[in-house]
């Protein structure tokens, strides 16, 4: 028997378990329910309906990405620095510090934004610390500006791992033969570590933008559904409305979207060899 | 100039607490009211363990527990031994099929979790009303032979939600032991087969001793996305919960102080879980 065979079981359970349920995604989406008859027939009137509606899903989806963009945005302001003080010459050696700030990544999402939730809500710590000294107290979920600190509190570590994996890859004699030449500190970050960090902000970008893009629930709990993002849209059509097709088109297309745009930000990062460092 | 230097280190170190203060509060606050005597979420009551107490009264917690354990214990264990036997063919296959089946692979890891649970619910859904009357038929034949009650047929449940984890467990296996089997001396499985080996001999004397470390790795790994998973189980049952998707139907309902303290356990857990693998290897480069 060849050892190659071994790995049949595992090529069998991928095909019946991830090829043949992505499958099923794209019948459905190309499909139209026919009520009264209740039988299927192909047709793109799903694919059509994304854009109709008088966009009203155009809308959902033009918040998803805005919302997604910003939390990117300020995750990658907020996580550089950090990443570039963890990986100095300083705090290098301060390893727990890192393990202190990946350790929120590992906990369950729900769990993280039910914490916030505590913090936020209208009998939080922040609004008994707002009341005691003696302002109005504030209506801080339900609000755009949680829905975005919800994402931004679950992401930031996504974004600071891979920066500080590409700034710590990073020859040091570089950066000391840029000083001998006499660059001062701040044309040594601009000319030299930044650019050689830019495979960790792709990276980073992509780890924050498409979890933020899709995520359901975050938006529900912390905008008590103000603001229904995409995935919330795709997760109403399955559970509740119980409209598989346009469910699955909606699918598709979030897809179809995030691939397009993890190879465009790849086609920036084209030439160098990108390491894409995944949660791992 | 030193003086100066000093102030900067200071300035980098205080941003960095900033970041843990911003990362931590909203934890350190659920784990500190978990431990509150009253129901209030902001004024402190007094130390008790009440909620802890009280989720051991509640019926559905603890079954929730139940499900949870059980479908991270049985994933992991597929998981582990189809992610290692799939680690060990690929790496004896051919350059094209290994790198065809390792993108396979990325592919349940890259795409967005609400796209699988959709499509495996998708999936269980059209397929079960064709499989259950053949198990049908097949637990009345046992149930005549054995003359015993046995029911094989299959809900959107535990069952579904165990081939759901499995799915998405298995390829952090495979990439766990992949750079074991890279890293093994190939001459070392040949040697065995020369000495007169089996080939089944040769795979449990010689490789799995050998990548051991990435097997128990893979393990820890599938164990800790198993009990952490919320938006795939969501998906792929209809009654049975979990502890995420009790958590969610909670959290919809408002936040209570029994919920803080279902999270700080379960937080608590997955940490103790990291520890151990990161004592194996750092977090940062595991796979």
């Amino acid at each position: 028997m060849k050892r190659s065979y071994f790995s049949g079981p595992y090529a069998l359970w991928m095909i019946l378990f991830t090829i043949f349920p992505i499958v099923f995604v794209g019948l459905y989406a190309i499909t139209v329910r026919n009520e009264t008859a209740n039988s299927l027939y192909a047709g793109l009137k799903n694919i059509s309906e994304i854009f109709a509606n008088k966009g009203t899903y155009m809308k959902v989806l033009w918040r998803s990405i805005t919302l997604a963009f910003e939390c990117t945005l300020i995750c990658l302001f907020l996580g550089y620095p950090c990443a570039y003080f963890l990986a100095s010459k300083e705090f290098a050696k301060y390893k727990t510090l890192f393990v202190l700030i990946l350790l929120p990544m590992w906990m369950n999402f729900l769990l993280r934004t039910y914490a916030s939730m505590g913090l936020l809500e209208r009998n939080g710590i922040i609004n008994t610390i707002v009341t005691s000294l003696g302002f109005e107290r504030l209506d801080l979920i339900g609000t755009r500006g949680a829905v975005l600190y919800g994402m931004i509190y679950n992401y930031l570590p996504f974004m600071v791992l891979p920066i500080h994996t590409s700034l710590k890859k990073m020859d040091r004699r570089v950066i000391e033969a840029a000083q001998d030449l006499g660059a001062n500190p701040l044309r040594v970050f601009y000319k030299v570590t930044l650019p050689l960090s830019v495979p960790g902000i792709i990276s980073g970008i992509t780890m924050v933008f498409m979890p933020s893009v899709t995520t359901f629930a975050i938006s529900g709990l912390l905008g008590s559904g103000n603001f229904m993002l995409i995935g919330d849209v795709i997760e109403a059509q399955f559970m509740q409305a119980n409209n598989w097709n346009f469910g699955s088109a909606l699918s598709l297309f979030m897809t179809a979207l995030i691939l397009l745009s993890i190879g465009l930000l790849n086609r920036l990062d084209a030439g160098k060899n990108s390491e894409r460092s995944e949660k791992w | 100039m030193v003086k100066l230097k000093r102030f900067f280190v200071g300035l980098k170190g205080s941003y960095i607490a900033l970041i843990l203060l911003f990362l931590y509060s909203p934890i350190a606050v659920m784990i500190a009211f978990s431990f509150n005597e009253g129901k209030s979420r902001a004024k402190w009551e007094g130390f008790s363990f009440k909620w802890y107490a009280r989720l051991f009264e509640n019926a559905d917690i603890l079954d929730a527990l139940k499900v949870t354990l059980i479908v991270a214990a049985i994933a992991t264990v597929v998981s582990v031994i189809l992610g290692t036997l799939g680690a060990i063919g690929i790496h004896a296959c051919k350059k094209g099929y290994a790198s065809a089946m390792i993108n396979l692979s990325y592919l349940p890891m890259t795409m967005p979790d609400i796209v699988t649970g959709v499509s495996l619910m998708m999936m269980f859904t059209f397929s079960l009303p064709m499989i259950n009357p053949i198990l049908s038929d097949i637990s009345a034949w046992l149930s005549a032979l054995f003359k015993k009650d046995i029911d094989l047929t299959i809900e959107r449940g535990m069952f579904t939600m165990i081939l759901a984890h499995i799915t998405f467990d298995t390829p952090y296996v495979l990439f766990s032991v992949l750079p074991k089997l890279k890293q093994m001396d190939p001459n070392s499985y040949e040697a065995a087969l020369d000495l007169g080996c089996r080939p089944m001999t040769a795979i449990r004397k010689v490789i799995i001793p050998e990548i051991s470390p990435g097997i128990i790795t893979g393990a820890l790994l599938a164990l800790t996305m198993s009990l952490d998973d919320f938006v795939i189980s969501y998906f792929t049952t209809e009654k049975t919960q979990n502890l995420s998707i009790l958590v969610y139907s909670a959290a919809k309902r408002g936040v209570k102080p029994d919920i803080y303290a279902l999270s700080t356990i379960m937080f608590l857990t997955v940490l103790a879980l990291l520890i151990v693998v990161n004592k194996r290897s750092t977090l940062e480069d595991i796979g």
